[in-house]
C-alpha cells in the first residue's frame, strides 16, 4: 500500500517536470540506480562458504556503503516496489557509463529530496545507462531470486536484519567445537564471515588476473547446495517480510 | 627516457617487489609462497655505459598453504609483502610475510670450500687411520658460487587478522606488523611475543567501521611511524607518548568536497599505501584515483595531488560491480623524492614529477617493449579528439593491473611488476623524465 502510492506519487512527479522526460522514461532512474546497488552490496556481503578467509577491508567499505544507501532511504521514506531487473549482466570486461550514480550531489538535477518528497530526481541525459545488476551468472540458483520482483520490507525490518548482519565477531567462539558442527542458517549470523563475508570461493582476491574476474558470487559447490539453499532461504525471509 | 632492461615471465603471480637497501638486490614474492632475488650484474669494463642488469639470484620457498582448522579457512602462502634488512655483514637478511606468519631469512654466498681433511676424504667418508702418513692443513679452494637461504626466526601467532604490512625500524632491531585491526612491535631476536601498539578493534565488532590499510615507521626517527585507514586518513604515532599507540600524534585527513559526493566516495578514498619520503619529510599516499604528497607538518591537506586515472570516476558504479574498486596499487618515490610513481590498468604505470608537475603513462607488457627500445608514452582518451596511439577508456584491461611497483634507492631504475611477468626499466640517457 504505502509501495502503491509512493510509485504513483513518482509517476506523476515525472510528468509534472514534462515532456523533456518522456525521453528518459526508459532510464533507470536514481532511486532504482540505488536499489541496485543495495541488491548488488547485500550479495556482496552474503556469506558463501568460503576456503580462504575473505578480506576483511573490503568488506568493511561494502558494508559502510549499505549503511550510507540506508540512510539515505530511510530519510527519503522510500520503499518500493524493485522494477524487474534488465536481462543480463554488464559484461565484465567493458565498462558501461553508470553515471548517474557516480555524479555528485551537485549535479544531480534539483536539491537532495526533502523527506516524502516523490525520490525520483530524473537526472539529465548523456549516460548511457545499464541498470546496475546484481552480477550473477546466469546458472546461478540465487539468480532468479534476485531478480524477481520482491516487496521490500519497511524500515524496520531492515534495520534490524542489517544489525544481524552485523553481528560481532566474538560470536564466533573458536573453542567450541560445536561451531564446527552447527546448524548452517546460524553460521549466517556468525562472524567474521558475514562482514568479511562474501563472494566466490575460488576468489584469493580481485587482483587474480590470469583468471579473470570472478562473477560477483559463483554457485557453490555441489557438496554445500543443501546448506547453500538453506542459507538462501534464511536470506530471503530476511528480506521478504513473511 | 626509459628503455627496458629485463622481462622475465614468473611462475606465479607476483605479489610485492622490493630492492634492497643499495639496489644491488631486488626481491619478489609470488601468491605461491616463493621468493625469488635478483641480484644487479656489476658492470662491464669493457663496457662502460652498459648499466649491469639484474638476473636471478636465488629462488626460495618462503611460505606453504595452511590450514586453520578451528575456523576451517586455509591461510594463503602468497607473499604480502618484503622488507629487507639493513645489510649488516656479508650475508643478506629479508622478512617476509603472508597473512599471519612472518619469516626471517638470512642469504649468504658461498664460494670457497675446505680441502685437505685429515680424517674425511673428498666425499666425507672417513679414511683409514692407517693410510694417513701426514699432516696437512686444509685450504680453502674456490668453487662455484651457492646462494644459500636459511629461515632464522619464524614470528607465528601474532596476528589475527590479515597481515597487510611489515616494515623495519631504524634502530635496525625492532620491525613492525599491522593487520587489519592491529599492529604489533617485534624484536627481531624474539619470536615468542611482540608488543601490542596500535589496537582498533571496537568492543562492539557491529561498531567496526574502519581498518587499517597499510603502516610504515620514519626512516630517522625510530619512535615514529604512520598507519593509514579505509577512511582515507592518515595517523602519525608517536611511540614515546604511550605504550599503546591508540592516540595518534597528527591526523592526517583531507575534508571530503561535499559537492564530490557519492555513494562510492568512502571507497575511493581508502588508502591503499603509504610511503615515507627518503628524506622523512613528507608521506605519499595512494588511494583508488590518486596520489598524494603530504607534508609532515601539515595535517589539514595534502601538499599536493596527483590524478592517476580521473576518467574512472564515471564509471565508479561498474568498477565496485566488478570488484575492481577494492584493488589496492602501491606507491613509491624516486631516490631524491622529485618524482613519485604508482600503477593503474592496462599494464599502464604513471610517474609525476613533482617539480615540473609534467606527468607520464607508460605500458609495461611485452608487446609494446622490446629489449632496449625506448618506452613510449601512452594516453587514454576520454572523447574528444583521439590521436592514433590512444586507447579509449571503454577499451581498458582491468584484469591487466600494475598493483606492485619498486624503485631502486638511488638510480633511475624501476621494477614493475604485471600480474606473472616482472619488468626492470632502466634510465639510458639521462634521469630527466619526458
Amino acid at each position: 500500500m504505502f509501495a502503491r502510492g509512493l510509485k504513483r506519487k513518482c509517476a506523476d512527479h515525472e510528468e509534472d517536470m514534462g515532456g523533456a522526460l518522456a525521453g528518459f522514461r526508459a532510464v533507470p532512474s536514481y532511486s532504482l540506480q540505488r536499489q541496485s546497488l543495495l541488491d548488488m552490496s547485500l550479495v556482496k556481503l552474503q556469506l558463501c562458504h568460503m576456503l580462504v578467509e575473505p578480506n576483511l577491508c573490503r568488506s568493511v567499505l561494502i558494508a559502510n556503503t549499505v549503511r550510507q544507501i540506508q540512510e539515505e532511504m530511510t530519510q527519503d521514506g522510500t520503499w518500493r516496489v524493485a522494477a524487474p531487473q534488465s536481462t543480463g549482466r554488464a559484461p565484465l570486461d567493458r565498462l558501461v557509463s553508470t553515471e548517474i550514480l557516480c555524479r555528485s550531489m551537485r549535479e544531480q538535477d534539483g536539491v537532495h529530496p526533502a523527506p516524502g518528497m516523490g525520490d525520483d530526481h530524473v537526472l539529465g541525459p548523456g549516460s548511457e545507462l545499464s541498470t546496475v545488476t546484481s552480477a550473477q551468472t546466469p546458472r546461478d540458483p540465487q539468480n532468479s531470486v534476485w531478480e524477481m520482483d520482491s516487496p521490500r520490507e519497511n524500515r524496520g525490518n531492515f534495520q534490524k536484519s542489517l544489525d544481524q548482519i552485523f553481528e560481532t565477531l566474538e560470536t564466533r567462539n573458536p573453542s567450541s567445537a560445536e561451531e564446527l558442527f552447527s546448524d548452517m542458517d546460524s553460521s549466517y549470523y556468525d562472524l567474521d564471515t558475514v562482514l568479511t563475508g562474501v563472494v566466490s570461493r575460488a576468489e584469493p582476491g580481485p587482483c587474480d588476473g590470469l583468471q579473470g574476474l570472478p562473477p560477483v558470487a559463483t554457485p557453490a559447490s555441489s557438496s554445500s547446495c543443501k546448506s547453500d539453499l538453506g542459507e538462501l532461504d534464511h536470506v530471503m525471509e530476511i528480506l521478504v517480510e513473511t | 627516457s626509459l628503455l627496458l632492461a629485463v622481462s622475465l615471465p614468473t611462475a606465479d603471480i607476483i605479489s610485492t617487489v622490493e630492492f634492497n637497501h643499495t639496489g644491488e638486490l631486488l626481491a619478489t614474492g609470488d601468491k605461491g609462497g616463493r621468493v625469488v632475488i635478483f641480484q644487479r650484474e656489476p658492470e662491464s669494463k669493457n663496457a662502460p655505459h652498459s648499466q649491469g642488469e639484474y638476473d636471478v639470484y636465488s629462488t626460495f620457498q618462503s611460505h606453504e598453504p595452511e590450514f586453520d582448522y578451528l575456523k576451517s579457512l586455509e591461510i594463503e602462502e602468497k607473499i604480502n609483502k618484503i622488507k629487507w634488512l639493513p645489510q649488516q655483514n656479508a650475508a643478506h637478511s629479508l622478512l617476509s610475510t603472508n597473512d599471519k606468519t612472518i619469516k626471517l631469512w638470512k642469504i649468504t654466498e658461498r664460494d670457497k670450500r675446505p680441502e685437505g681433511y685429515n680424517l674425511k676424504d673428498e666425499e666425507g667418508k672417513l679414511k683409514d687411520l692407517s693410510t694417513v702418513t701426514s699432516l696437512q692443513v686444509p685450504v680453502l679452494k674456490p668453487m662455484d658460487l651457492m646462494v644459500e637461504v636459511s629461515p632464522r626466526r619464524v614470528f607465528a601467532n601474532g596476528h589475527t587478522y590479515h597481515i597487510n604490512s611489515i616494515s623495519v625500524n631504524s634502530d635496525c632491531e625492532t620491525y613492525m606488523s599491522a593487520d587489519d585491526l592491529r599492529i604489533n612491535l617485534w624484536h627481531l631476536a624474539v619470536t615468542d611475543r611482540s608488543f601490542n601498539i596500535v589496537d582498533i578493534k571496537p568492543a562492539n565488532m557491529e561498531d567496526l567501521t574502519e581498518v587499517i590499510t597499510a603502516s610504515e615507521f620514519h626512516p630517522h626517527h625510530c619512535n615514529l611511524f604512520v598507519y593509514s585507514s579505509s577512511k582515507g586518513s592518515l595517523r602519525l604515532c608517536d611511540m614515546r607518548a604511550a605504550a599503546l599507540c591508540d592516540k595518534h600524534s597528527k591526523l592526517f585527513e583531507e575534508p571530503e568536497d561535499p559537492s564530490n559526493r557519492s555513494f562510492f566516495s568512502e571507497i575511493i578514498s581508502s588508502v591503499s599505501d603509504v610511503k615515507f619520503s627518503h628524506s622523512g619529510r613528507y608521506m605519499l599516499t595512494r588511494d583508488y584515483l590518486t596520489v598524494k604528497v603530504w607534508d609532515l607538518n601539515m595535517e589539514a591537506r595534502p601538499l599536493e595531488t596527483y590524478q592517476v586515472h580521473d576518467y574512472l570516476r564515471s564509471k565508479l558504479c561498474s568498477l565496485y560491480e566488478n570488484d575492481c574498486i577494492f584493488d589496492k596499487f602501491e606507491c613509491a618515490w624516486n631516490g631524491s623524492d622529485s618524482v613519485i610513481m604508482t600503477g593503474a590498468y592496462n599494464n599502464f604505470f604513471r610517474m609525476f614529477d613533482r617539480n615540473t608537475k609534467r606527468d607520464v603513462t607508460l605500458e609495461a607488457s611485452r608487446e609494446s617493449s622490446k629489449p632496449r627500445a625506448v618506452l613510449k608514452p601512452r594516453r587514454v582518451c576520454v572523447g574528444g579528439k583521439r590521436r592514433r596511439d590512444d586507447i579509449s577508456v571503454d577499451s581498458l584491461d582491468f584484469t591487466k593491473k600494475i598493483l606492485h611497483t619498486a624503485w631502486h634507492p638511488t638510480e633511475n631504475i624501476i621494477a614493475i611488476a604485471a600480474t606473472n611477468n616482472l619488468y626492470i626499466f632502466q634510465d639510458k640517457v639521462n634521469s630527466d623524465m619526458h
